[in-house]
Parts: C-alpha cells; structure tokens; sequence
C-alpha cells in the first residue's frame, strides 16, 4: 500500500530524514517509535504533505501513486490521513461545517454525491458514540476551547467519519489520560480492518498497549536502526532507547 | 493642497446660490449659516491631519460633485432594492434616493401607538417645533468639516421618535440611495432617531448604490437614547464600488441605556465611518460591532470615540477588517474616561486579516483614562491566514482556496455572531462569502 524508498527531507535546511525505506502492506499496523528529535513526526508530516518540508531525495509511492507529487488535499481524497499531533483551533468554522466540507469534497474527488443531510447527522452520531463524544461538540468551533484529550479524540473521530485507508497517527497518545487512551485506543482499533494500513508514530510504549502493532520501527536521527515486531516496543519501555542507539551503524554521509 | 482649496469654495459658493431650498425654521437656517462658515474655516482635511494621515481625499475632491437632478425618472425601481432586504423579515421601509424621501418605494408597517417614522423634511415643515431640542445638537459641526456640510445643506433624511415605554418589534429600515443621472451626485441624509425612556427599537441604514455610477453621500444620523431603553443599530454600507461615502453617527445615551452600533462595510471606494458615542448619565452600555471587508481599490476608514462622561457605564467594542487586493483600511478607536467616570468597563478589540500582500490596514487602539477605579483594556493585531490551518483543513480533503475561504468567514464569524436578529445574520453571512471569488461554494455547504 505504501512503499517508502530512500526517503530524505530537508526542514529549514537541516537534514531531518536521511534515508527512511519503509514497506506498508494492506491491513498492517506498523509503530514508528524514537527518541525526541529522531525525525518520527517529519516523517508523519511529509507524508500528509506539509509544505514547509523539502523532500531532497527518495520515493514515497501510495496505491502505485507518486504521493508526494499530490497537494495534501489530494492525499486525503486519495485516502490517507494524519491525526495531528497538535490540532489546530478554528474559531467560527463548526466541527460538523468542517466534516461535512471534508467529506464532500473526498466523496465529490471519487466520484460520489454529496451525503444527504440526513444520513451525514446518522453517521456522525455513531462514530461520536464511539469516542465518548458528546453531541454538543459537534456544533462548538472546530477544536475550539477543546481539552488536549477532546483534540486528539477529535482526530480519531475524524478519521472514523472520513474512512482512510492509510491512517498516520503522530503521538496521538501524548496527553492523553488512561480513560482517554482507551477510548482513542478502542476507536482505532474498531477501524483497523485488511483493506486498511497504519502507521502509528509514537515516543512511548503505552498506545502499543492497547493497538498492537504487526511491525515496530525504531528510528533514531533520521534514519530506521531497527525493525521488529510488538515485542521491540516492549523492549524499548523497559530498557530505554539508549542501547539501540549504540547499536546503530554510524552515520554516513547522505546522499543529495 | 490648490485641489482642496479649489473644492471648498465650490461647496461654499454652492451653498449661497441655493439656499432658498433649505429653508425651514429660522432656527435651523441659522445653525446652517455656522454651519457653512465653521466649514469654510475649517476647509477639507488634508493627510497633514492626524485623524487623516492614512487618507487621500484627493479623489473625492477632485470630482465636481453637483446636487441631485429632481424630476423625472431616477431610474430606481422597488426590484432594483430587492437585493438589499432580509430574506423573510418583514420590516417598515423608508427609502430615501439621494437624500430625500421616496414615498413610492416606501411603506409602514402597523407599529405602536406613539411611534412616528417620517421623512424629517417633512417634519421640518409641519413640526419644526418638535425638532428644535434635539436636530443638530449632537453631530457636532465646529470640528468636523463633513458634519458642518451636511448640516449646512441637508434636506432630508430619516426621523424616527419612539415614545416611552413603546416596544417596535419589527425593525426599522431606512435605505438610502445614491445614484447619479449623468454627473456626479452629492447627497447628504440627514437622521435623527430618538428613543424615549424604557422604549425598544431596532433600526437598519442600507445605503446602496449601482456602479459606475459616481456618487459622494454624506451621510449624519444623531440619535439620542432615553433612559433604559434598548437600540440596535445597524448600518450597511452596499453603495457601488465607484462610490464616496462619509458618515457620522452621533450617539447620546441616557442613564441605564443600552445600544448596539453593528457597522458592517463591503461597498464604496472611499468609506470613511465614524462613531461617536457619550454616556450622558450612569449605568449604561455601548457596544459597537464592526466589520469592514474592503478589495480591489477600496478604502475603508473606521473611527470610533466612546466617551465615558459618567460612571458605571460599560463599553464594549470589537472590530473587524478583512482586506483583499490593494485596498486600505484604518481602524482608529478612541475611549475616553473621564475623571469622574469610576466603575467603568471598557473593552476594545481590533484584528485586523490581510489577504494579501498589497493589503494595508493601520489599528490605532486608543485608551485615556481620567479615573483611577476602571476596568480597561484594548488590544489590537493584523495578520495573515494561519498557514497552520490552512494545512489543517487541506489534509482533510479540503482545496487550498476553499480553505483559505472558509478560515476568512471564519474570521468574520466573530462580528457576525453579535447579530442576534437571525435574517440579518444570515444576510450577513451571504454578503461576506458573495465577496470571495469561491464564496458561494463554501456558502452551500454551510
């Protein structure tokens, strides 16, 4: 589903990503861990298609599709999508005004009506449920006035309503409370299915608790040093990040 | 400035040729005579002014503005002001095509016992009376060169009188026309409003205009609210793109009152508002609501006084630009508390959305405070659409121009949501999105 080669990415002129080959199968969920400033959320980004990050090498293949030739708003209607590690607040545009704008706009891309009125209040209203949220929020500003917990709950949200096929979640357990973690845990976990890939970008172990993770990745500056399965995470908990990055072949040189 | 000085002897040369068609009570015909001088005196502004620093009147004054043509068809049909009603509000209409009363494109509806909405030239002619008290009382011409022509050469506008304890329902709505057959038109409403104590209204000034056609409205509107009565005002400036609009509004309030200016500006190509409110006893409130949208060439101007002149009154302002194209915009607000005006509140607030790169607003908040007991604050900003959401709402499947359109309403949203009369809102809404190129896109699916 996505094919990631030789990856490098330039932020501000520095090199963040210095080489990421990366393989996501159909209905795989795999965990990108690492230590801060390893490159976990350029990654994440870059693939959402944030601007300010200047790909300088590499291929990022999506469905067979040249992804990172898409305008973000074509990777969406393509079907990927990124939960925000940090969402943004939109006073004055409404979560149900901005979901509705959202969905139309990928159905309309793939070819579909627009969702009646009806059945958009119907399919919101059981994801909603699903997240512990209640039916006010839908009317509040975009993340407005939103808890840290209410946000990324928001994210998870979304992506049940708009349905992705590739899922990036960027530290979407960071400020999270154990109940929260739960129900976002749960929520994305009701979404995984074999026709849908993840990739969960994450600092610690404890989301992995809940979402278990086929395949875990550490990265460590800018580049993946270990793969492994769930049990690579659970290593990492107890023994910190220190001996892999030991470990780690000693850096080379990137290629422009 | 030879321009300025060349237009000011028009318009005081204009005055003594036609000052037989201002007639009216001696009084009045001699607050227009001050009226005349304090303006040839004063003369124009000119950018050596502080309050005009960021205006050229250069091409307002270079266009030799003639009063309207009287007789025959103006061409303003009741379907040509279709457009400027609320949907499904019903409402007293008075239209006013260049300053004077348009009987014909004008109709009341049934309104408490008491209330009188006329054309104030009619007024003038059999009540002048009645008037005497409060006409050009609060509009102050000796320091304001547009208030001294428009007192001096008005000749009709509205007058609406709500007597105590009387409750209009409906809203009131006044719609001013400007529109030129062949030259430049110059016209000068003039509204008084007077609310007794306890009493309710609410009260709509549309002005609109068609371009091309070049017009110079000059517009004051004074009004004087009573003792705990409740006012929301409302103007809409919608003239033509080639339009010149100046407009004063003096507001005087009485103790417990409490008034809502809405100014919402999208038309003209010379806007310049001001407002000027005083607290005359305790206990009352103001809040002025504004939102200008200028684009293309446009310049919208807002300057607002609120004078706390007794304690315990509360003011509440919050403004609005959102500027596109090269046009440019002012906000210039000012709150003064005087010394015995303790227990004040006062809040103002300006932000200020440049839309692009040619875009120029200046925000000149401004508090001065006499009393030592108050609760005071003003905070002002101009930016740009936060890159950040734009990203947000494109990695949800949104394209980047309908974004950029949404986070803009958005940003209006804030003004807009002060509206409480719902048609209006809507109106509102409608208006703001018609003005961006995919407005009507992001409109459907609101």
């Amino acid at each position: 589903m996505l094919e990631i080669k030789n990856l490098h990415v330039k932020v501000a002129g520095k090199e963040i990503l210095k080489g990421i080959d990366l393989s996501i199968g159909p209905g795989e969920v795999h965990a990108v861990m690492g230590p801060n400033g390893s490159g976990k959320t350029t990654l994440a980004q870059v693939l959402a298609g944030r601007l300010t990050y200047e790909v300088t090498g590499g291929t990022a293949r999506f469905e067979g599709k040249d992804l990172l030739a898409m305008k973000p708003e074509d990777r969406a209607r393509e079907g990927v999508f990124m939960a925000f590690q940090y969402p943004v607040e939109i006073p004055g545009v409404s979560n149900a005004y901005f979901l509705k704008a959202a969905l139309n706009a990928i159905r309309k891309y793939r070819g579909l009506e627009e969702i009646d009125a009806m059945d958009f209040m119907s399919l919101v209203q059981d994801k909603a449920k699903l997240l512990g949220l209640d039916e006010t929020f839908m009317k509040r500003g975009l993340n407005e006035g939103f808890s840290g917990g209410e946000k990324k709950k928001n994210e998870v949200f979304q992506m049940a309503v708009l349905e992705p096929k590739f899922c990036i979640l960027d530290e979407t357990d960071s400020g999270l409370d154990i109940d929260a973690l739960r129900l976002v845990a749960n929520g994305v976990n009701t979404m995984r299915s074999p026709k849908r890939s993840m990739l969960v970008v994450t600092h610690y172990q404890r989301l992995l608790d809940y979402v278990i993770p086929e395949f875990v990745h550490v990265l460590v500056d800018g580049r993946i040093v270990k793969s492994g399965d769930a049990d690579l995470a659970r290593n990492l908990e107890k023994h910190g990040y220190g001996w892999i990055v030991e470990e780690a072949p000693r850096p080379q040189p990137a290629r422009a | 400035m030879a321009v300025a000085l060349d237009a000011k002897q028009t318009y005081v040369a204009e005055f003594a040729s036609a000052e037989t068609d201002r007639s009216g009570p001696s009084w009045l015909r001699g607050i227009r005579r001050s009226a005349i001088e304090r303006f040839d005196a004063l003369g124009f502004p000119t950018q050596r002014h502080e309050e005009w620093k960021f205006t050229n009147l250069a091409p307002l004054l270079r266009v030799p503005f003639k009063p309207p043509i009287l007789g025959g068809p103006d061409g303003v049909v009741a379907e040509k002001l279709e457009p400027f009603a609320f949907g499904i509000l019903k409402t007293t209409r008075l239209v006013f095509v260049n300053g004077r009363y348009a009987p014909r494109l004008s109709y009341l509806r049934p309104l408490p016992e008491g209330v009188r909405i006329a054309s104030l030239a009619e007024v003038l002619r059999q009540d002048p009376g009645s008037l005497e008290k409060d006409l050009t009382r609060f509009a102050r011409f000796q320091e304001d060169s547009f208030v001294a022509l428009n007192t001096a050469f008005f000749i009709d506008g509205a007058y609406v009188d709500v007597p105590k304890n009387a409750v209009v329902d409906e809203p009131i709505h006044l719609v001013f026309v400007s529109t030129s057959r062949d030259r430049p038109t110059v016209a000068y409403p003039r509204n008084l409003i007077r609310l007794g104590a306890g009493s309710q209204a609410t009260v709509i000034e549309t002005y609109a205009g068609w371009a091309p056609e070049v017009t110079f409205t000059n517009a004051v509107t004074e009004i004087v609210a009573g003792p705990a009565c409740v006012l929301e005002h409302y103007k809409i400036q919608r003239e033509s793109e080639a339009a010149f609009h100046v407009a004063t509004m003096a507001v005087d309030q009485d103790r417990n009152s409490s008034v809502t200016c809405h100014s919402m500006s999208f038309g003209g190509a010379l806007v310049r508002n001001y407002v000027h409110t005083i607290f005359r006893a305790e206990g009352g409130s103001v809040a002025l609501n504004g939102l200008f949208m200028p684009s293309g060439a446009q310049q919208s101007d807002h300057y607002t006084r609120i004078d706390h002149a007794a304690p315990a009154c509360t003011s509440l302002e919050l403004y609005r630009g959102i500027l596109g194209g090269k046009s440019r915009g002012v906000f210039n607000g000012n709150i003064y508390v005087r010394k015995d005006a303790q227990k004040t509140v006062a809040r103002q607030v300006n932000k200020n959305l440049l839309l692009s790169k040619e875009a120029f607003v200046d925000s000149t908040p401004g508090l001065e405070i006499l009393a030592d007991d108050v609760k005071c604050s003003h905070a002002s900003t101009i930016g740009q659409l936060d890159e950040n959401a734009v990203f947000y709402l494109r990695s949800r499947g949104i394209d980047e121009e309908n974004a950029r359109h949404i986070l803009t309403y958005a940003f209006a949203s804030d003004v807009v949501n002060q509206v409480k009369v719902a048609p209006i809102r809507i109106k509102l809404d409608q208006l703001i999105l018609s003005r961006l190129p995919k407005g009507a896109e992001v409109g459907e699916t609101l």
